[in-house]
């Protein structure tokens, strides 16, 4: 038991780790906050793996939803080449880890969840909602809805992102007393999809990534052909039920090993007691 | 099986490096530089 416990405190503090330093790196202009301005430097020219408000005044990149939809909308374009790439290599390689060990909103939403309360699980059909939303506001209204100039609007961005309404819109409307002025019923919207996204994320862990996230979705497709992956010595099983218990994301890594959901965290590598289960990628996957 | 998912894993990498490329080329980069350096009101929430 206390062996179990050690190996997933050390798994938990080695991707606390790096996801703090992802957030970093991804924020790194944290001194623009105070003044709220943006960051008009060359790495604006690279997407985030993770999502991040590229209007965050912190921002050093690109959010990769953000940018797919700001070149749709350009009439020269209609399809974004460069980032659908861009996301494609990064869910072949990593899938949804991406999720689970860079995505700065991940680890917001992982502290919003350390907050005291009833925890609950979030009903399966719950979780086909962020495909429902990818394909309707990525895909489809950014590309049809256009104004008479030809150019559409980011719909994910514009009407939903609860990301952005907290890295980018807070911070902002804080700094620019003549924005407030400006604030309306797009505004009231997605200001209560954002208290609603965090008291989602306070019961239910991850909330945003289960039920919303345009991004996780196209991970969770690439999960079950990615580089990285959960490895499951099913001979060696006992059943013991462990992993599914303790998974963040309610995935039974047994059963589901290419589940669209892992975020491939690691903890049900950790509290297996047969250590029949391991993540890493194909063909270099070491047991814990 | 895994030998087939693994070169299905290459195919999709290539493709992938390909669109990024092909995006690169037609000057797609230019159009996230330009929206990821000004405040963008639609994500802040002012349409």
């Amino acid at each position: 038991m206390r062996i179990k416990e050690n190996n997933l405190l050390r798994k938990n503090i080695q991707r606390k780790i790096l996801q703090v330093a992802a957030f970093g790196f991804t924020n790194s202009h944290v001194g623009n906050i105070a003044t709220g301005k943006i960051y008009k430097g060359y790495w604006k020219n690279f997407c985030s793996p993770g999502l991040n408000c590229y209007s965050c005044p912190a921002a050093g990149l690109s959010c990769p939803i953000g940018a797919m939809q700001a070149v749709e909308n350009t009439p020269r374009f209609g399809v974004s080449f460069y980032v659908l790439g861009f996301i494609l290599a990064i869910g072949v390689i990593f899938g949804r880890a991406i999720c689970g060990y860079v995505c700065p909103f991940g680890l917001i939403q992982e502290i919003f969840h350390k907050i005291p309360s009833p925890k609950k699980h979030l009903p399966k059909p719950f979780t086909y909602i962020k495909y429902l939303l990818l394909i309707v506001f990525v895909v489809l209204l950014p590309a049809l809805l256009n104004d008479s100039y030809g150019i559409g609007s980011p719909a994910f961005c514009k009407y939903i992102c609860p990301a952005g309404t907290l890295e980018g819109g807070l911070p902002i409307l804080f700094t620019h007393p003549e924005l407030r002025k400006k604030l309306g019923g797009i505004f009231s919207i997605k200001a209560a999809i954002l208290i609603l996204t965090i008291v989602g994320c306070i019961i239910c862990c991850r909330f945003f990534c289960k039920v919303m996230c345009p991004l996780g979705a196209i991970y969770g497709l690439l999960n079950k052909i990615s580089f990285c992956r959960i490895h499951v010595e099913k001979e060696r099983c006992v059943s013991c039920g462990a992993c599914h218990a303790i998974c963040p994301m309610d995935v039974n890594p047994v059963s589901q090993p290419e589940s669209a959901e892992c975020i491939r965290c690691g903890k049900c590598a950790a509290v297996c007691p047969e250590h029949v289960i391991s993540v890493g990628f194909t063909g270099n996957s070491s047991p814990n | 099986m895994e030998k087939k998912i693994n070169c299905f894993r290459i195919v999709i990498l290539a493709f992938a490096i390909c669109l990024i490329i092909a995006g690169i080329t037609r000057g797609e980069v230019s159009s996230v530089f330009v929206k990821a350096i000004n405040i963008c009101l639609e994500c802040i929430g002012l349409g």
